[in-house]
């Protein structure tokens, strides 16, 4: 199977299908008289043509647009708030995936409420905090569950394994998205302009290829799932520009040995036990996105760590503290990450002005990263 | 956070509770694997399978013949006859 793993990085195989890709797309492009606006819907993809150079190869016909499929990067100011009232009780021993610790909350980001004591901890997985709420039971554990519809089984189940054990000091702070809504938001606001997605790989191996029918049928832009290996990617985009080609608008998957067409079903009933879904919700760069959020079932309170806000005021973070325009600029593929202004002068990883510089899936990161100087 | 990564099952350690040690570039760890349980597949017939690994799930097999299948149409393809 490592085996497998070199054959999607082969390099003759990105040459060769550079070429097909340059072959069709340039005459569409000539044709329509501007670049092909694809938009890689996640920040694992946009990583990927970083990290393996595909923005040096694919040809000027092609032009990315970014997309908002990073979780921590449209995570609200207000849930960075949440967390750290929470994890800042002294009770309490607040768990975390790496990922969120470093984006600015109004105050602080949880690494800064680390540094002044906070008991604050980064785990692999959220199966992790079962063990550690059965470890410490005179400590109440939260787990931070943010993420897509990839992270949302793992919570659902971890939350199942704790109710079915007994668990009564584990808790959610729950703040997920649901991908499907987040696209039809931003098509139906007509805010980008762009010819199809190159669908999320692991996204889709949960909700399936099925799921992005509404996609094609009712905002008539062609969708291809793609894996993460140059290859998966590139011939991913062959299908797509080809679909733009010959005109055509359908769900095609390129990541066959992984997503199925009606994905991972237990992770789906995982899900809808344990979350109601449909939630209005606000998110960074994006504003109100309807529909998009979830929470925690009724039956299932005694999970969720928002009981552990009851008596707390919310700092007035939202209306005050902003990330800068540009980020939304950005979020909203209408710039690039190195025509803000701020990139690489006031905002650096090391000292980030906003969740996409932030996240190491964010697009900014990755520029600064993969793209030189 | 969502990026998945191939790893072989090597081992179930806890049949009760659906774990096993996934390897990865010689790196093990425990794993659950509940929610491969709707796909035909017996727990015990999972180990020497590949799987996608999601913050500490298996949450797909990886399908050598769709693979293979990917690999042979690339293989097809001529950017000359284009």
């Amino acid at each position: 199977m490592m085996m497998l793993t070199s054959a999607f990085r082969d390099s003759s195989q990105v040459t060769k299908l550079i070429t097909l890709i340059q072959t069709v797309a340039d005459p569409l492009a000539d044709k329509w008289g501007r670049p092909l606006q694809i938009m890689e819907v996640c920040g694992g993809h946009t990583h990927a043509i970083f990290k393996f150079g595909l923005d040096q190869l694919i040809p000027k016909s092609v032009e990315f647009i970014h997309g908002p499929g990073c979780p921590v990067c449209v995570l609200p100011i207000e849930a960075i708030d949440q967390a750290v009232i929470i994890a800042e009780q002294p009770e309490v021993i607040f768990t975390s995936f790496g990922d969120p610790l470093r984006v600015p909350g109004s105050k602080k980001s949880l690494l800064q409420a680390k540094a002044q004591g906070a008991d604050i901890r980064v785990l692999y997985s959220p199966l992790d905090a079962i063990a550690l709420a059965k470890n410490n039971p005179e400590k109440q554990v939260v787990f931070f569950a943010i993420g897509f519809d990839t992270t949302m089984p793992g919570i659902a189940f971890s939350l199942l394994t704790a109710a079915q054990q007994g668990i009564n000091n584990l808790r959610f702070l729950c703040h997920h998205i649901r991908l499907m809504p987040t696209l039809i938001a931003l098509l139906a606001g007509e805010k980008v302009q762009l010819d199809g997605f190159v669908g999320p790989g692991h996204v889709s191996m949960v909700i399936g290829a099925n799921a992005y029918q509404p996609i094609t049928e009712r905002y008539r832009k062609p969708l291809v799932i793609a894996g993460f290996e140059p290859v998966d990617f590139l011939q991913a985009l062959y299908q797509l520009i080809l679909q733009l080609a010959q005109d055509r608008c359908e769900i095609e998957n390129a990541y066959a040995r992984v997503v199925t067409a009606e994905g991972n079903l237990s992770a789906q009933r995982a899900i809808s036990t344990v979350f109601d879904d449909g939630v209005d919700s606000q998110w960074r760069g994006l504003e109100m996105v309807l529909g998009s959020g979830v929470k925690i079932k009724e039956c299932y309170q005694a999970f969720d760590a928002r009981q552990l806000l009851n008596s707390t005021v919310l700092p007035q973070s939202s209306a005050e503290i902003k990330d800068p325009d540009y980020c939304n600029a950005v979020l909203m593929g209408k710039l690039k990450p190195d025509q803000c202004p701020l990139f690489r002068k006031q905002c650096t990883p090391e000292n980030p002005r906003g969740a996409l510089m932030v996240s190491g899936e964010g697009a900014c990161a990755a520029y600064y990263y993969y793209k030189g100087t | 956070m969502c990026l998945g990564i191939p790893a072989k099952i090597v081992a179930i350690t806890d049949l009760a509770n659906s774990l096993a040690l996934a390897e990865t570039a010689g790196v093990q760890r425990q794993v659950s694997v509940a929610m491969l349980t709707l796909q035909g597949k017996t727990i015990e017939s999972l180990v020497g399978e590949w799987v996608l690994l999601h913050v500490g799930f298996a949450m797909a097999l990886i399908d050598q013949e769709e693979a293979d299948r990917a690999l042979g149409l690339l293989a097809q393809m001529d950017p000359d006859s284009q």
